[in-house]
């Protein structure tokens, strides 16, 4: 099978701050993997290093095979992105903050139209495409940053705690929608999260704890693992059982 | 190759529509220079002469003399809201899209600088038609012979800004660092007067930081432009500053090295 993304042994220290400590781990292609993680676990980080953003200390990130530190630009290719922080341009329409992305990406404009109108159809938000996004739900917002990311046809999507600020109706649409798309399309996703309701049926939930990998495996391997009997409190007992040891 | 253009069209457009929807900032771009040109020129007309130097040939109005700094002007607070424009983005996530895309970082910063340099361009030439409607006397040749180095002038002044913008990180700090930056560049060039007019006033210390000015230099190659003429000092030193204030801060914005590499998660 088709290794989409590649982590290996992966460092990143702010001065003695320790953010991700040798982390290695694959997502397979076509496949949904769960980043789950507190707030602090280093999942923004290890996204800010799978974007060319920051640089590791030491360890290698390979998508599709290209060493992004070798070849941002051929890596960055392959990636769509939605970042924790709405990245949106406020006072362009959708369309238009559809169109800039197409052209950052290289699409001629014919093109990038195309594929931002046939984006914002498939997100029911062809009706507000004309609207400036600031005066867009927050919801609404989300799935303009979703569409962003899928019209330049990546290979892999990152997605960095993509319901932040969203209602639970919202929220629900949203995971629905990601999960739909790697089913029906063999998308290969990466979600970032600390809700852990939102990546249940994800293919493997990597659990991510003060720079390191605590946990890995399917919904029900993490449960037979932690003898938990939800993955909420497969995630706790994975997380505290990291904190116990840090305090002993 | 086509992809690079692409890229570069789309921040252009981008800019440039961003520009157009702010009324108030395309209006006081050309209402700003037009003040200093109707109210203080007007004011200073019969109290400076202003004698002959290259490049005028003759005795020329305070106007003339004062028209190539206003230029100047123009392109140093383009350049500025370049550099704000940059802060803004950088404030509502968009930098990160803008650095996430398939292109090398500096080309990326680049075409920032490209878009800027554009919009300072059209705005200095829109200013000039208001300076010759307003009655200063400008050769018509001065529309074709002065875009070379209003954009020489442009590229350095928006470099200096998206400098700027590598160590400011917030809107709220902006404004007091733009005021740090423009005025004292504005008043200490030879936009107003002429260094040997300083001079004789025995202000020499003004005139010793006009000389290293970097903004000096920016208007004396627009005003010898617009009488069809190279001043090759002022073009080489506006062209070195441009070209190391951009490297300097391509290099800020470099993960590995820059600043924004070294913050943790901002």
């Amino acid at each position: 099978m088709t290794v989409a993304l590649s982590i290996d042994r992966l460092v990143k220290r702010y001065g003695k701050l320790t953010a991700l400590n040798e982390i290695s781990f694959s997502v397979e292609a076509g496949q949904v993997t769960a980043l789950l993680g507190p707030n602090g676990a280093g999942k923004t980080t290890l996204f800010q290093i799978l974007t060319g953003l920051f640089v590791a200390d030491s360890g290698q990130v390979s998508i599709l095979g290209i060493d992004i530190a070798k070849d941002p630009v051929a890596a960055l290719k392959q990636l769509g992105i939605v970042f924790q922080q709405s990245a949106l341009d406020p006072d362009l329409t959708a369309h238009q903050n559809l169109i800039f992305h197409g052209g950052l990406h290289g699409l001629a404009r014919k093109d990038a139209t195309a594929r931002a109108d046939k984006w914002l159809q498939t997100f029911g938000l062809s009706d507000v495409s004309k609207k400036p996004c600031r005066q867009l739900s927050g919801g609404m917002k989300r799935r303009v940053e979703l569409a962003r990311a899928l019209m330049t046809d990546p290979a892999l999507l990152l997605l960095d705690e993509p319901t932040q600020g969203l209602d639970p109706k919202s929220r629900k649409e949203l995971v629905e929608t990601v999960f739909a798309l790697a089913r029906d399309r063999g998308l290969s996703v990466v979600w970032a999260t600390h809700l852990v309701g939102e990546v249940v049926n994800a293919d493997t939930i990597i659990v991510l704890d003060h720079g390191h990998i605590v946990g890995k495996g399917t919904s029900p391997e993490l449960l037979i693992q932690t003898k938990a009997n939800s993955l909420e409190d497969a995630f706790l007992a994975l997380t505290e059982q990291r904190h116990e040891g840090h305090a002993a | 190759m086509i992809r690079w253009l692409i890229a570069l069209d789309s921040v252009v457009r981008r800019d440039t529509l961003r520009f157009f929807k702010q009324t108030s900032r395309l209006v006081s771009a050309i209402v700003r220079p037009a003040l200093w040109l109707l109210v203080f020129a007007a004011g200073f007309q019969n109290v400076l002469g202003v004698s002959i130097t290259p490049p005028y040939e003759t005795y020329i109005p305070y106007d003339v003399y004062m028209a190539p700094g206003l230029l100047g002007m123009v392109l140093l607070f383009q350049g500025m809201q370049s550099s704000l424009s940059l802060v803004f983005d950088r404030e509502v996530g968009l930098l990160r899209l803008l650095l996430t895309s398939p292109f090398p970082r500096a080309y990326l910063l680049f075409v920032k600088l490209i878009a800027g340099t554009i919009l300072g361009v059209l705005q200095a030439i829109v200013f000039l038609g208001v300076a010759r409607l307003a009655g200063v006397d400008i050769p018509n040749s001065a529309f074709m012979t002065v875009i070379p180095a209003l954009v020489i002038g442009g590229f350095t002044l928006a470099s200096l800004g998206l400098l700027l913008s590598v160590y400011v990180k917030r809107l709220e700090n902006y404004a007091g660092a733009m005021n740090f930056v423009i005025f004292p560049s504005f008043f200490f060039s030879t936009a107003l007067y002429p260094l040997w007019k300083i001079a004789e006033s025995g202000a020499l210390w003004i005139v010793y930081i006009a000389q290293l000015n970097p903004f000096t230099s920016v208007v004396e190659m627009i005003r010898f432009a617009m009488y069809g003429q190279i001043d090759l000092r002022s073009v080489l030193i506006t062209f070195f500053v441009g070209t190391v204030a951009f490297m300097i801060a391509a290099r800020g914005y470099d993960p590995q090295r820059g600043v924004l590499g070294r913050k943790s998660q901002e």
